[in-house]
């Protein structure tokens, strides 16, 4: 009985993490119609960017290190929207090859920078407790990334269906041609929602970062990750990406826990499933 | 075809200088090299059948790649024949195939991509997991390359000679294949599919058999690089592999016949010769591939061919038109 | 490291030498003693592995500086190989240390499979190999002459734990953790067979694949066990250990682990929920012997880093090296007679202690049984125990345990498993 309950509330919390790292995917896919191959490598870099950050030299506090990181982040994907895919505008086999020589390029500078050892911030200290419920040991820590994951949530729902720059992302999403036409300027958005996926994607790297630790080819497990998520909830549809985390979070630890000879497929099955039988996703418009 | 627009002495210059490459390389070690780079040539040209004139862009490769080198090693771990394993490996590819292709032919563009990376990755997860066929990471060894017709392809020389033997057949294949009517309607389905389709072409037909012909030659690769690896582990099925045969066509150059094999080399040679003396490879690779699909999104071998013809009018004193489309 | 420069040195040197040879015939070993003698290190310093592959070249460079360079009166040449971790990459850069730079010896490749894809082919080209990859069979029931390992095998230090947790601490019930591959089914098997010949149960296996972003589902089934014994590797024991201590695991019950788990170099990455972890390792940072103490200093002034497994892996096989170089004199340029020098070699003082070999290749060293403390506010493991002379049979006869399958996921099986 506790192993369901951890397990359940477990999964919360990473459906959390997961959250952060693929609503700024979902909406790139969704705008842009690319796969960022390079989403795994904003959420690495912006994680090394976090620990560094928190490091005992510089020693800022969590919540700032985060946002600076995404800061610094957000920087760096624009200027890569607007001075590398950019001028690949429309090439779609292009953009895609584009953001996996520039995810070689961040896995190898990491490499480089960091070195190969793995770096793992202490949690912090306001944070540290353990919620004890019915023998069922519970780090507060991890309950906090699902209430940061959800203030995002309604923050970026709010931002897409209230505001004006939301109705110009969703008329992007609809259909790129008409929206430009209508007189709306889809390249900055374009550069716009990319700094803003790899900002959701770096803070998500400094949030996990005490307990996932930041290492090399951490970019590599979170990529599929992302790619699956996007693909259940459909692309570029918010509710998607949060109920995708959320399931994947579910499917992740129950699976792993309870079918161990599939845990290696167990997160590519479903995904299989759906792409076969609802390529759209559940939450997906049909894109043509 | 830029390579068909050379002149006739250039691919015979081409192919005189490929046989004649272990007489004038001499250390092994180069010409090992250049076996990897044949071998590893006929992948990315298999994956541009798909690529290239199909328009579907497969992540799942490395999992056919990766079956063909099991089936073969595990067959001759069995204690089979050469050519009973090798054909049994071609068989096992070809079906999977088919049913990599039923798959993913539910779907074109990016849900083509994603259906080929999940399958890829099952292929993958099942190398690692299904210990008592595959023993794990421990992989599987090789003991012997084959000897056809008595001639055993232990040294570095005549596995040379046989893989640009396979790599030459392969070739000519797809040159074949890309003038034939059936590569006519290939292309026809990545252009004009619904057009195909009002007809009367059955462009899922099309498309499948375009799988089947893609999957037979990376069986066919998969064969050579345990052959010359003389080794099979699941590294072989992850994304990494497929992602880097992807690399090769689109870098190249897709829809072209030499695109793929110039692609194969560049990866080839930066992982294996640069790396020796750059301790950054893998952000050189990545500069290079960057710099590529900047500056040439067409691919190497189209793009260097563009760039010269824009010289050559320059020179001239014509003014320069814009490029054509390749292929 | 310049490494253009020293190969163009070399190229000419080799072209030279082998030029002399052939027209004026001079007695081949005259001539090699003024050419240097190649080592060829297979590391990894790109990808995932890159940690333990930094590690190995720098505790070899420490190595080579301190022996400024020259090993038994003969000038060594480096060349460092990257393979990217992989097999395909292991077997090229053997190809490319042996055919193309025709090295003495090779040093590495830091992964089993890394191994595995490369020793048919350094046996046929005859070039010793020192390895620092666990694979049991490479000195067991595959064993071939040209393959040393002067580390360990992946249980040789698990049956110490074994034996440890079974008689010093009393423990009756034990889980185990390990990621899903042969290096983790090794380590486990060998600490389950020693702790249940010795009476005590292992009643829960749990494997994780190796990319496991999250450990809590596996962690969660841990429950009623005296003890867990955890075998990760690379960074996965740094993720692994915050999510144990997390979950309260850490409060209620002991961690016990291998080497690659609590690697001294390691302990720079974990934080305090490591505190109290006992490992069995066959190096360790503390070890008393002056060669260690100079180790340890060069590694702190060079690279200020406490050197792990890894770095003092490649120190000891340097040490090995030198030892052969010494004992064969002119002769240390054939291959076939370095690789038996290397299997006759005795050390007494290397940063591991006392160094021999067995005659399938596997080194007989001491283990050592450490736990982590918090010093002067760093974390460092201290010795509690030493297990002089440990075998990579332990303390079975060598033919009964060749007869046995070599360790697996199963095998040997596991009787005492409860749901």
């Amino acid at each position: 009985m506790t192993l369901w309950l951890t397990l359940a509330v477990n999964s919360i919390a990473l459906g959390g993490l997961l959250f952060l790292l693929s609503a700024g995917f979902s909406l790139i896919f969704g705008l842009m119609r690319i796969p960022n191959l390079m989403h795994g490598s904003f959420f690495m870099l912006g994680a090394y960017f976090g620990v560094t950050l928190l490091d005992n030299r510089i020693g800022m506090n969590f919540w700032a290190a985060a946002l600076v990181s995404a800061l610094a982040m957000a920087v760096i994907g624009g200027l890569v929207e607007r001075f590398l895919l950019r001028r690949l505008n429309g090439q779609e086999l292009p953009q895609v090859l584009l953001t996996l020589g520039l995810s070689f390029i961040i896995a190898d500078v990491c490499l480089m920078i960091w070195t190969g050892d793995p770096w793992q911030p202490p949690t912090p200290d306001h944070l540290r407790g353990v919620l004890q419920v019915a023998g069922v040991y519970f780090p507060y820590f991890r309950l906090v990334i699902v209430l940061v994951a959800v203030v995002i949530a309604v923050a970026l729902w709010l931002m897409v269906d209230w505001t004006r720059l939301g109705a110009m992302i969703r008329a992007g999403v609809d259909d790129a041609p008409i929206a430009r036409v209508v007189g709306i300027k889809v390249s900055q958005l374009f550069t716009l929602v990319f700094a803003l996926g790899a900002a959701l994607a770096a803070f998500g790297g400094v949030i996990g970062a005490p307990y996932l630790s930041v290492y090399p080819g951490l970019d590599a497990e979170m990529l599929p990750l992302a790619l699956i998520v996007v693909i259940l909830g459909g692309t570029g549809s918010l509710l998607g990406a949060l109920v995708g985390s959320f399931l994947i979070g579910f499917l992740y630890n129950f699976g792993q826990a309870m079918f161990p000879d599939l845990a290696y497929v167990i997160l590519f099955l479903p995904m299989l499933l759906v792409l076969v039988l609802r390529p759209q996703g559940l939450f997906g418009r049909v894109m043509t | 075809m830029s390579w068909m627009n050379a002149p006739r002495w250039a691919t015979g210059v081409a192919i005189a200088l490929l046989i004649t490459l272990p007489f004038w390389v001499g250390n092994p070690y180069y010409i090992n090299v250049a076996s990897q780079i044949l071998l590893f040539a006929v992948f990315a040209l298999a994956l541009n059948v798909l690529v290239g004139y199909g328009g579907l862009v497969s992540l799942g490769h490395a999992g056919l790649f990766a079956m063909a080198g099991y089936a073969g090693a595990l067959m001759l771990d069995a204690g089979h024949g050469h050519l009973a394993a090798d054909l049994t490996a071609i068989a096992v590819t070809v079906l999977a195939s088919a049913v990599f292709g039923v798959l993913a032919l539910r779907s074109t563009g990016i849900g083509f991509l994603m259906i080929t990376l999940a399958l890829g990755q099952i292929v993958w997860g099942i190398a690692y997991r299904w210990q008592s066929l595959t023993n794990g990471d421990n992989g599987v060894n090789v003991t012997t390359r084959p000897a056809p017709f008595g001639i055993s392809l232990a040294s570095a020389d005549n596995f040379y000679f046989a893989t640009l033997l396979v790599f030459l057949v392969a070739l000519i294949t797809m040159a074949l294949f890309v003038r034939s009517p059936f590569g006519a309607s290939l292309r026809g389905t990545r252009d004009q599919a619904r057009r195909m389709n009002a007809l009367g072409y059955n462009v899922w037909l099309i498309r499948l058999v375009a799988f089947l012909f893609s999957g037979f030659w990376t069986g066919v690769a998969g064969l050579l690089f345990i052959y010359y690896n003389q080794f099979i582990s699941p590294q072989v099925a992850a994304l990494q592999t497929s992602a880097e045969a992807l690399l090769m066509v689109i870098s190249g150059g897709t829809a072209t016949l030499l695109g793929p094999i110039a692609g194969a080399a560049i990866v080839v040679i930066m992982k294996n010769v640069v790396s020796a003396y750059v301790e950054r490879w893998n952000l050189v690779l990545g500069v290079i591939f960057v710099a590529i699909i900047t500056f040439m999104p067409e691919g190497l071998v189209p793009g260097s061919v563009r760039l010269w013809k824009l010289a050559w009018r320059a020179m001239r004193g014509r003014p320069a038109k814009a490029a054509e489309p390749s292929a | 490291m310049s490494r253009k420069l020293s190969r163009r040195t070399f190229m000419a040197g080799t072209a030279a030498a082998g030029a002399a040879a052939t027209t004026f015939n001079f007695p081949a070993p005259a001539i090699a003693q003024g050419a240097p003698f190649k080592i060829g290190l297979l590391t990894v310093k790109t990808g995932p592995l890159a940690q333990g592959g930094i590690q190995m070249e720098q505790g070899l460079s420490v190595f080579l500086k301190e022996k400024n360079n020259t090993l038994g009166g003969r000038k060594i040449e480096l060349i460092v190989a990257d393979t990217g971790g992989n097999p395909a990459g292991a077997k090229t850069k053997a190809q490319e240390v042996i055919e193309r730079d025709k090295v003495n010896v090779i040093l590495g490749p830091l992964a089993a499979f890394e191994l595995l894809a490369i020793t048919d082919y350094v046996r046929d080209n005859k070039t010793p190999l020192l390895s620092i990859a666990a694979a049991e069979d490479v000195t067991q029931r595959k064993a071939n002459p040209f393959v040393i390992r002067p580390s360990a095998t992946s249980a040789q230090c698990c049956h110490v734990m074994g034996d440890y947790a079974s008689k010093d601490l009393k423990y009756k019930r034990a889980a185990t953790i390990s990621e899903d591959f042969a290096f983790g089914y090794e380590q486990m098997s060998g600490f389950q067979r020693v702790f249940e010949d010795n009476g005590g149960k292992v009643v829960k296996k749990l494997w994780p694949p190796l990319v496991t972003p999250d450990y809590t589902p596996y962690i969660a089934q841990i429950k009623d066990v005296d003890c867990v014994f955890n075998g990760f590797a690379g960074s996965n024991p740094v993720k692994f250990m915050r999510a144990y201590a997390d979950l309260g695991l850490k409060a209620k019950i002991p961690l016990l682990s291998g080497w690659t788990a609590m690697d001294d170099a390691l302990l720079r990455s974990v934080g305090d929920e490591a505190i109290g972890v006992l490992s069995a390792a066959w190096y360790s940072a503390d070890g008393p012997t002056a060669s260690n103490k100079r180790f340890v200093a060069a590694m702190a002034k060079e690279f200020n880093v406490l050197p792990g497994g890894y770095s003092a892996g490649m120190y000891v096989a340097g040490q090995c090296v030198e030892a052969a170089i010494q004992k064969l004199g002119g002769k240390s340029d054939d291959r076939v007679a370095l690789a038996e020098a290397l299997h006759a070699v005795s050390l007494a003082d290397t940063p591991r202690g006392p160094v021999k070999f067995d005659k399938l290749g596997n080194v007989i060293g001491d283990v050592f049984i450490r736990k982590v403390e918090k010093k002067d506010g760093k974390l460092v493991n201290t010795i509690v125990k030493r297990y002089p002379s440990v075998s990579q049979f332990w303390t079975y006869q060598e033919a009964a345990f060749l007869a046995q399958p070599v360790y697996g996921r199963d095998a040997p099986p596991a009787k005492n498993l409860e749901q």
